[in-house]
């Protein structure tokens, strides 16, 4: 199959490739550029494992076609920490143990993250919400949703 | 037609591993040149802690910090020998074998200090931040770091330890039909609170209260966080989970993980957790599995509650709408 360029930035920084007609973002991540921090679980949007944040919108990348997303800004899970200090949210699951095999973190971080920009003083039900399609077998996820909750009250106190 | 409500209460033994034809588990110990300590098993982590509980055991045996010990699980090819991280059994059976291999790792590290400071190694004690000092004088004493370069390079010895657990096979007495299918069991008990729609056949959880024996928690937050999940996954099954949703006939189910029901954090019930820690006899440091047990008390106690909701019993999971209305209507029909 034809190969197409793609450009876009990543976490702050300039990616270029030659990808096959079709890839899709995640498969572009994850086997070219080498993040592999948006994680594959079902591959036919319905787990959340794989979201991403494109243009500031939450984006399942399993679904989105990587040659679509020229001149997009991407940020994933792995571009969350600046230096070594952890972002609230990874901080905040880290904390409340709301991460067990951990194959839905990122996922639920980004979705999390998407949230906090946009609602940073959320309620519950705002969190759920924000979180109803990512799908997680371990935690139950009564710790992520406090887990999202906590993050919000440390940023909402950091910018007071 | 009402909402109608019901409690259920439901409780468990359940085994930590299973017989098998004999159920084994091997661990090597060795220390690095530096004094850092290696556990090498086959035994995978699966995200349910594996590694960080054989890391606290090796340490707390050895008398080191846990971030002095690293766990390699990466090669059934090449590590010792383990029957698989399945039926709860992987704290239980592997961290035996990681005692034992820690223990004769630990004698040697103690000899090989008993040369550096001439004295009996029988005298000498671990300080749990490092160091090897003598009994009633710990102004004498060496580094663990310096006896590890000391065994390396000095003395040529291996810091190391071998560790094997058996449980042996259980055949059944002739006359009885009795065995011995686990040696150590934990156990569970829940209270679950639901709402029956009757004209739907919709239920709602509306409380979990679980009571669960797991021995000892080695690491109670990693503990908390395996019952509060195994609470979830255990409403998931009683209600939601199956491969043929709702369907008598095979090919309208469903195929794939589009059509495979689990709740969500939106269908969350109101969940409590009580650990309740009664150290097993043949466990390490008393442990038992807490692993798939913490998710089975659930079940039947969902199923009581319907019953007491609405007085008809569902013996096929999952307890689906569809299985409570024709239930229902049998009920009616007499
Ligand atoms: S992998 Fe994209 S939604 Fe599951
Ligand atoms: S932590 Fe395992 S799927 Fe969420």
């Amino acid at each position: 199959m034809a190969k197409v360029p793609v450009q876009f930035t990543l976490n702050g920084s300039e990616k270029a490739e030659f990808i096959e007609s079709g890839t899709t973002l995640l498969n572009a991540l994850r086997d070219k550029i080498g993040d592999t921090s948006p994680k594959g679980g079902c591959h036919q949007g319905t787990c959340g494992a794989c979201s991403v944040i494109i243009d500031g919108e939450l984006r399942l990348s399993c679904l989105t076609l990587a040659e679509t997303c020229n001149g997009a800004d991407i940020k994933t899970t792995a571009g969350l920490a600046e230096g070594g200090v952890l972002h609230p949210l990874q901080r905040a699951f880290l904390d409340a143990f709301a991460t067990q095999c951990g194959f839905c973190t990122p996922g639920m971080i980004t979705a999390a993250k998407v949230l906090l920009d946009r609602t940073p003083n959320p309620s519950r039900e705002d969190v759920v919400e924000a979180l109803s399609g990512n799908i997680c077998r371990c935690t139950g996820y009564e710790p992520i949703i406090q887990a999202v909750l906590t993050a919000a009250r440390a940023n909402s106190q950091n910018a007071a | 037609m009402a909402i109608r409500r019901g409690r259920g209460v439901a409780a468990i033994n359940y085994p930590t591993g299973m017989n098998l034809g004999g159920d084994p588990t091997q661990a090597l110990v060795h220390s690095t040149p530096t004094g850092n300590f290696m556990v090498t098993l086959s035994s995978v982590d699966l995200g349910q802690g594996m590694k960080q509980i054989m890391a606290q055991i090796c340490a707390e045996t050895i008398g080191v910090p846990t971030d002095r010990v690293v766990v390699d699980t990466a090669d059934t090819d090449t590590g010792p020998h383990c029957m698989g991280t399945f039926a709860s059994r992987g704290t239980h059976r592997a961290g035996n074998a990681v005692i034992q291999a820690a223990k004769e790792a630990r004698q040697v590290m103690l000899e090989v200090a008993a040369e550096e400071l001439e004295v009996n190694a029988s005298d000498l004690d671990t300080d749990g931040q490092g160091n090897i000092q003598v009994k009633g004088a710990p102004q004498k004493s060496i580094s663990i770091f310096d006896v590890a370069l000391s065994a390396h390079f000095k003395r040529g010895r291996s810091i190391s330890g071998r560790g094997m657990f058996l449980i042996p096979r259980s055949y059944p007495e002739k006359e009885t039909g009795a065995m011995k299918p686990s040696t150590c069991y934990a156990h569970a008990c829940t209270v679950a609170e639901v709402e029956v729609d009757d004209e739907t056949g919709e239920v709602t959880v509306l409380t979990v209260k679980n009571v669960f024996e797991i021995g000892r928690a080695l690491n109670p937050k990693m503990v908390e966080q395996q019952l509060v999940g195994g609470s979830w996954m255990g409403i998931s099954h009683a209600l939601y989970e199956t491969t043929e949703p709702y369907y008598p006939n095979r090919d309208h189910g469903g195929t794939d993980f589009n059509q495979y029901l689990m709740p969500g954090p939106g269908d969350l019930a109101e969940t409590e957790i009580i650990v309740l820690e009664r150290p097993s006899a043949d466990g390490p440091f008393g442990a038992k599995g807490p692993g798939e047990m913490c998710a089975n008390p659930q079940i039947p106690a969902v199923a009581n509650a319907v019953f007491d909701a609405v007085g008809v019993r569902i013996d096929t999971l999952p307890i689906t709408p569809e299985r409570i209305l024709r239930a229902l209507k049998a009920q009616a029909a007499g």
